[in-house]
Order: C-alpha cells, then sequence, then structure tokens
C-alpha cells in the first residue's frame, strides 16, 4: 500500500492555504487548512530537517516556508529540453543521475534530447532511453526524436517509427544543430502533423556562426573571440515561421536569445501561426560581459547576450510571447570546461536553479505570478510535449499527484560541487538565489523530500 | 605588475615605466657587454602553443641578456587540441618552478586562465593569444613611435613622455589581430589619436565602442588625417580563400585600396613613420618602395623588441619598487 500524504497549509499557486491529501497516486482531496482528518495510522507531523523515508501508511507534511507562510503549491514541472547524456556520454550525465537532479529542482517529467551517442534516431534508441526512465523512477522521461538520420542534416530519420514506438515520441529536435535546409525543414514540419508532432528548432544558421564562440558584439569584439551574431538566430525562426504557416504544421523554437527573435514570433503570433518559444533560465538572467574573464562555465549556445536581450526575453516571457522556459540542461565533465575557452564544450547545468531563476527575474520582480509560473514551467511545456494528459494538470480532486512544494522565502548560495547532477558546470555558483524545491511528488510518491532525493534520507534503502 | 596579460590593464603610469625601463635596456645593448646579472637564478619559460620563431626568439634573447635560465617549450605539434593539456601543462611548469612563463596561443584567453586558474604562481606574459592581445607588440611600436616622434623631434630624451597629440592609423585586417587591439588601448592610454582603416568586412561588430576613429578609405585618411604612423598589418592569405565567406574579392582590390606604396605615402606627412609588425606580405598589405622607405622603422621595431620584451621581463620579476606594482 502506497503512503498516503496530507499537505498541511499549502498554497496552490501561491493562493490561499488548503489542506491537500495525496493517495494512491492522485489528489484525493483539497479540503480547508487545517480541516484534512488524519487517520490513526499516521506516522505523525514531520517538521523541516526531520523527514525520513516514509515506510507507508499515512505521512503529514507540515512544513513552513522560511517566513512562518504556507509552502507553495504548483504542479510538477515538466522539461522541454534536458541533455540526459546517455547513451554515450555516461561521464556527464546518466538518464538516473539527470532525473534525480530534475525532481530536486522540481521536476516530474523532462524531455531527453535527441543527440546522445548513438543519436536518439531510430525506435530503438528512445525507447531505451524510456525504460531508463522508467527504471530510475525520479521522473517521467519522453525522448525527443532526432528529426534528420545522425543529427546529420540530410535526411528525415524515422519520425513516424519513433512516433509509434513504446517512447511515443512527439518532439522531434536536432537540437546542438539546426535543421538549416529549408527544403528538410519543410518536409519534417508537414511529415510530424500526421501524429500531432512537433518539430523544436535550435535556430543557428551555420555559415552565420562558424567558429563562433560568444554573442557577436562589443564583448566579443575586445576579447577577441568569433562573434555568434543575433541574425543568424533571428533569420532561422524568421525562415520557419513563414514554413510552419505556408504548411500548417506546428513549429517549436528553442531556446530563444535575443530582442528581435522575441519580436518575430510575436509577429508570427498575431498572424495565427502556430508557433510556441521557449527561454532558458540563464538567457532570462545573465549577459555576454560574464565573457570578459574567459571562464568557459559562460560559454552556452545559443551564447549569452546582451542586457536588452535579456530584457526583451524577460517581457516576452511575461506577456506570453515566449510559452515556456526550458532548461537547457547541459551537463558537462570537468575537463570540458576546465580549459581555454575556444576548446571548452558549450552548456551549463539548469535543472536544480531552473526555478530559483524564474522566481529571481519573474517572480520577485512582479512580472509573473505563481499561477503563470506553473503554466510557463508546467502546464505548456506539458502541452506542447503532447503530455498534458499526465503532467501539468489542475491542482484539483483526482488529478495525478505529480507536485512541487515550493519555499519561495528560502535564500541558497548556488554551489555547482554540491548539485545533484553529476556534472558540476553551473554558471550560478557563488550567486545567491531565491526559492527551494522542498518536496517533489511523482504519482504520489515523493522523489524529494526536505529538499533532498529521498534516497539521500536517513532511512533510505537502496 | 604581476602579469603583462591585456595593454588594456597598463596604466599610463604602467606604461610610461615600462617604455622608460626599455629606454635604459636599450641603452646597456650599445655597449660591447650586453649580458646583465639582474635574472640570475631565475628560470623564464617560453610557451608557444603557436608557431612564432620571431617572437619566441626575441623573448629568448631577452630573457638571456637578463641572464635568466630559459626554457623553450613548444607545444605545437603535441597532441594539445584539448584543453587539459593547458592545465597540465601548467602544472608541470609550476612543478619545475618556473618564475616567469612566456605564452603564446591560438586561442583567446589562455594567458588569461594561466594567469588566473590557480594552476601555477609564475609571472604571465602574453606574447600573443588568438585574436584578443599581443601586449609587447603594442609597446614596442610605441616606443619605437616615442622614440622618433617624441624624442628626436623636441631633440629631448623622451623619458617620462607620452604620445599625446601623436595620430597613428592602424591599417588592415584589425578583425582579426591582436596586434590591432593592444595598439589601440596603448595609444589611447598614452594620449595618441589612432584611425583604424579597413574594408568593413575586416572590422569587428562594435568597434565603434573602442577609443579610435574609422575609416573605410586609406588615402582620404593620409591626406586629410595627416597621420604622424601608419601601421600596417599583415593580412593572412586564409581571409581570401574560403569562396562566399572570403573578406574581400582579390588580393589585387586589397592592395589597391588598402596597400601601402611609395605613391600613398606621399599623401602622409614628411615625418610619418611606417611600421609593419612582421612577417610582411611584400606586394599585398605594403609593397617593397613602402617597406624600405626611408621613414620605414620596420627593422629598428625588431630591435625594440628586445628592448621592451627585457624591460617588461624585468618588472615582473625583479620587481623595482613594490609601491609601483599593481595588482593585475
Ligand atoms: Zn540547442
Amino acid at each position: 500500500m502506497s503512503t498516503t500524504y496530507i499537505l498541511r497549509g499549502v498554497r496552490p499557486l501561491g493562493g490561499d492555504p488548503v489542506d491537500v491529501v495525496l493517495a494512491d497516486g492522485v489528489i484525493s482531496e483539497i479540503t480547508a487548512a487545517g480541516e484534512a482528518t488524519v487517520p490513526d495510522a499516521s506516522h505523525g507531523v514531520t517538521a523541516p530537517g526531520e523527514a525520513t523515508v516514509p515506510d507507508g501508511d499515512v505521512v503529514v507534511l507540515d512544513a513552513r516556508a522560511s517566513d512562518g507562510s504556507g509552502l507553495v503549491l504548483l504542479p510538477g514541472l515538466v522539461d522541454l529540453h534536458t541533455h540526459l547524456r546517455e547513451p554515450g556520454r555516461e561521464d556527464a550525465e546518466t538518464v538516473w543521475s539527470g532525473t534525480r537532479a530534475a525532481a530536486a529542482g522540481g521536476f516530474t517529467a523532462v524531455h531527453a534530447m535527441a543527440n546522445t551517442t548513438p543519436v536518439a534516431d531510430t525506435a530503438g534508441v528512445v525507447e531505451q532511453v524510456r525504460r531508463l526512465g522508467e527504471e530510475a523512477g525520479w521522473a517521467d522521461v519522453h525522448p525527443v526524436g532526432a528529426v534528420t538520420v545522425g543529427l546529420a542534416g540530410e535526411r528525415l530519420a524515422e519520425l513516424g517509427a519513433m512516433a509509434d514506438s513504446a517512447a511515443r515520441v512527439r518532439v522531434f529536435s536536432d537540437d546542438g544543430r539546426c535543421v538549416h535546409d529549408p527544403i528538410l525543414m519543410r518536409r519534417a514540419l508537414e511529415y510530424v502533423k500526421a501524429f500531432d508532432g512537433v518539430v523544436a528548432q535550435h535556430a543557428q544558421e551555420p555559415r552565420l556562426t562558424e567558429g563562433a564562440q560568444m554573442n557577436e558584439g562589443v564583448v566579443s569584439g575586445e576579447i577577441g573571440l568569433t562573434g555568434w551574431p543575433a541574425v543568424a538566430e533571428e533569420a532561422i525562426i524568421a525562415r520557419d515561421v513563414l514554413l510552419a504557416e505556408h504548411v500548417g504544421s506546428r513549429l517549436h523554437v528553442c531556446h530563444l536569445s535575443t530582442a528581435r527573435s522575441v519580436e518575430i514570433i510575436r509577429w508570427a503570433k498575431s498572424r495565427g501561426v502556430n508557433v510556441t518559444a521557449e527561454v532558458t533560465p540563464h538567457h532570462l538572467i545573465l549577459t555576454d560581459e560574464l565573457a570578459r574573464d574567459y571562464d568557459p562555465v559562460f560559454k552556452v549556445n545559443p551564447p549569452l547576450r546582451t542586457a536588452e536581450d535579456v530584457e526583451a526575453v524577460r517581457q516576452g516571457l511575461a506577456d506570453g510571447t515566449i510559452d515556456i522556459v526550458a532548461t537547457d540542461h547541459a551537463p558537462h565533465p570537468v575537463e570540458d570546461k576546465d580549459c581555454e575557452w575556444s576548446a571548452a564544450a558549450f552548456g551549463m547545468t539548469g535543472l536544480e536553479t531552473a526555478l530559483s531563476v524564474v522566481q529571481a527575474t519573474m517572480v520577485d520582480t512582479g512580472r509573473l505570478t505563481w499561477a503563470d509560473v506553473a503554466r510557463v514551467l508546467s502546464t505548456a511545456p506539458a502541452r506542447i510535449g503532447r503530455i498534458d494528459d499526465r503532467q501539468g494538470r489542475p491542482l484539483a480532486a483526482g488529478e495525478p499527484a505529480n507536485l512541487v512544494l515550493v519555499d519561495p522565502a528560502a535564500h541558497r548560495m548556488i554551489d555547482g560541487s554540491a548539485q545533484v547532477t553529476a556534472s558540476a558546470n553551473t554558471p550560478f555558483r557563488g550567486m545567491e538565489l531565491p526559492g527551494r524545491v522542498v518536496a517533489t511528488f511523482l504519482r504520489g510518491r515523493a522523489t524529494v523530500l526536505d529538499g533532498v532525493p529521498v534516497d539521500a534520507l536517513e532511512g533510505a534503502a537502496r | 605588475m604581476k602579469h603583462l596579460l591585456s595593454t588594456a590593464d597598463l596604466s599610463k603610469d604602467d606604461a610610461i615605466l615600462l617604455l622608460d625601463t626599455a629606454a635604459q635596456m636599450a641603452a646597456t645593448q650599445s655597449r660591447e657587454i650586453k649580458k646583465l646579472p639582474t635574472l640570475r637564478g631565475r628560470t623564464v619559460v617560453n610557451l608557444f602553443f603557436e608557431d612564432s620563431t620571431r617572437t619566441r626568439i626575441s623573448f629568448e634573447t631577452a630573457a638571456k641578456r637578463l641572464s635568466a635560465d630559459v626554457i623553450n617549450f613548444s607545444a605545437k605539434g603535441s597532441s594539445v587540441s584539448k584543453g587539459e593539456s593547458l592545465k597540465d601543462t601548467a602544472l608541470t611548469l609550476h612543478a619545475m618552478g618556473a618564475d616567469a612563463v612566456v605564452v603564446r596561443h591560438h586561442a583567446s584567453g589562455a594567458p588569461h586562465m594561466l594567469a588566473n586558474a590557480g594552476w601555477l604562481d609564475a609571472a604571465v606574459l602574453n606574447a600573443g593569444d588568438g585574436m584578443h592581445q599581443h601586449p609587447t607588440q603594442a609597446l614596442l611600436d610605441a616606443f619605437t613611435i616615442r622614440r622618433h616622434l617624441v624624442g628626436e623631434r623636441s631633440g629631448a630624451d623622451p623619458v617620462g613622455a607620452d604620445l599625446a597629440g601623436l595620430r597613428v592609423a592602424i591599417v588592415g585586417d584589425v578583425l582579426h589581430s591582436r596586434v590591432a587591439r593592444s595598439n589601440v588601448h596603448l595609444l589611447h592610454t598614452l594620449g595618441a589619436e589612432v584611425t583604424l582603416v579597413a574594408p568593413p568586412t575586416l572590422l569587428p561588430v562594435g568597434v565603434e565602442s573602442w577609443p579610435s576613429r574609422v575609416s573605410y578609405h586609406l588615402d582620404e585618411t593620409l591626406e586629410q588625417w595627416q597621420p604622424d604612423a601608419v601601421m600596417m598589418l599583415r593580412v593572412q592569405r586564409e581571409r581570401m580563400s574560403g569562396g562566399a565567406g572570403a573578406f574581400f574579392p582579390s588580393p589585387q582590390e586589397y592592395s589597391r585600396t588598402f596597400g601601402l606604396n611609395a605613391r600613398r605615402l606621399a599623401l602622409a606627412p614628411d615625418h610619418a613613420l611606417v611600421m609593419h609588425p612582421g612577417p610582411m606580405n611584400r606586394g599585398l598589405e605594403i609593397s617593397a618602395d613602402a617597406a624600405d622607405h626611408a621613414r620605414s622603422v620596420i627593422v629598428e621595431q625588431v630591435a625594440n623588441g628586445v628592448a621592451v620584451r627585457m624591460a617588461a621581463l624585468y618588472l615582473l620579476l625583479a620587481g623595482g619598487d613594490d609601491s609601483e606594482r599593481n595588482t593585475q
């Protein structure tokens, strides 16, 4: 028999306190605060720092936020853009370690990008990743299928086979590379309509970005690194929204990073183009000025842009032009970052800091409510990934208990080596960020309690 | 000064101290016995990840004339495509007790990493990093300009002098040039005015924020702006290849528009110096009649390079007065 959780005085979407009861994998009951009935078999009340792994029956969680108010209850977060690295780069991350980090960050589902070795371009590979996710049990893993064979940009991968496989792939992407050939992109957009798929484009015109190391602008000119011009992103997005309109397909734009990209999406949406867009946490807060010390922890693709671009993507997220925040969690082993800039790998970890960065840049600044956060980090990405029958659900009785409890009043110092992910390349190390994930529930089972994965708690058996 | 990584980090006082010290070093080099005992027992490592016989020999000569032990460590050709080699190399040099590391690297920022990553505690001298900086080149250029245009013109010893009021045109591939970046900062710090002259394809995005003017026209700049020195940059052959990505249509067109020759030089003031960091592409960015012109100081630049590098090594390792050090 599974554990029943009674969450006392929590605030759904940051609203008024209620009690929420989780039983048999679903939200069984929501009552006024303090009114949920505690059965006799209860293990009593746990306070922060005292949680142990529950061994059945009933657990009452009466944790409070740091300021004494109720914890914020959100639907479990859904990441549309995660690099789990397995198969192939298990030195950077595995499905197990990456989904454990996801749980620690409040996620109950992740979309695993296809740029693994081998590439996830067949039903066999996506089913393998799916199975590894199920075995790990930390979060639902939805494999993303490659658009082209081997990400080579030459011919379509067997998209239908991946869609029909046990992994039920709906999101297709060559992420890391751009589907730059216009006829290939058109075919992909058209083809995935048959199974309600979406092409998630990594917008990067390859010829304009040969050897590119960082945003092209004042900083790249001064410090002598080859520039990655904003127009290389914008030109592809402009082309793709026009293609999507022409063929009536669904397009998703990954990690949009420039002010004019936001404008193009805004224009496309005003025309009714079926396009969605994402921004990463790091593009909401960091700028290319950070490259001046040549620390490769700030090397990422697309690159960190200017302060004007940061303001534009925040505005785009606030007004709904940008639909979602996705992490582009990109773990790398130390040796791929502990070197000169141009030799270093692109990418930064993000699963464990995403919610905090969104809180710092959007909630604490009054630009988004917690209900909006639930939209951009859970319901909208679940809908884009077509997993909204299971994830990103309303907080209501009878719904699957995929949930996260957040202490928005907490502050924490980010330390790369203390992350749950197998890699340490966080650009936020040494920064104090607001907000802390206190607990995560996957179909009613706690994956995180007291801010740590349940296997790290006292009494955990593994 | 703990390191010499970028001219952008140099204060005016530091820059003038380097030039004055170089003048003292140059004076010792006309003596019969050129060697000074200053750095006896100190170890200078020349760490070159990129071929540059000229720069390496210049640093080696400078270090030896100060009696330092010199180790040449050529990493070119070994398997150093991955950065961990830079770290491992640094740890090795640290274990060997290097006092100074002169580094040339194809990656912008590599000397910065060596100086700041905590891998070794030697003084780091940037001998050219990617498209970023080549500070001793800019110092030797400033030294050469000061000696000719401040010293000779005023008839006084230029010790302590800056370059206020002088005009320098820097011509050519600014986009890829660490020499240009180093010179723009140093010349600005020393009070000179700079005009960058190049086709728009060879200027970086954001150049308008640099402390310099920009012109697309060499003739106009020489005739109307009347520079006191014309510094030609090397144009690498690879900039013309790459088909659609080539930076200009042909060597002939480049040479016609941006090449320096005696006819063009006549547009500049009579005292204007002709400079080039070498090695030259004769017939491309500079013609023989300009390179070998009476106003050319190109050969002298090479000699001044040794004096400037002696000064840099001396100030970093023997340090002079602690109060004059700044922490980099
Ligand atoms: Zn990408």
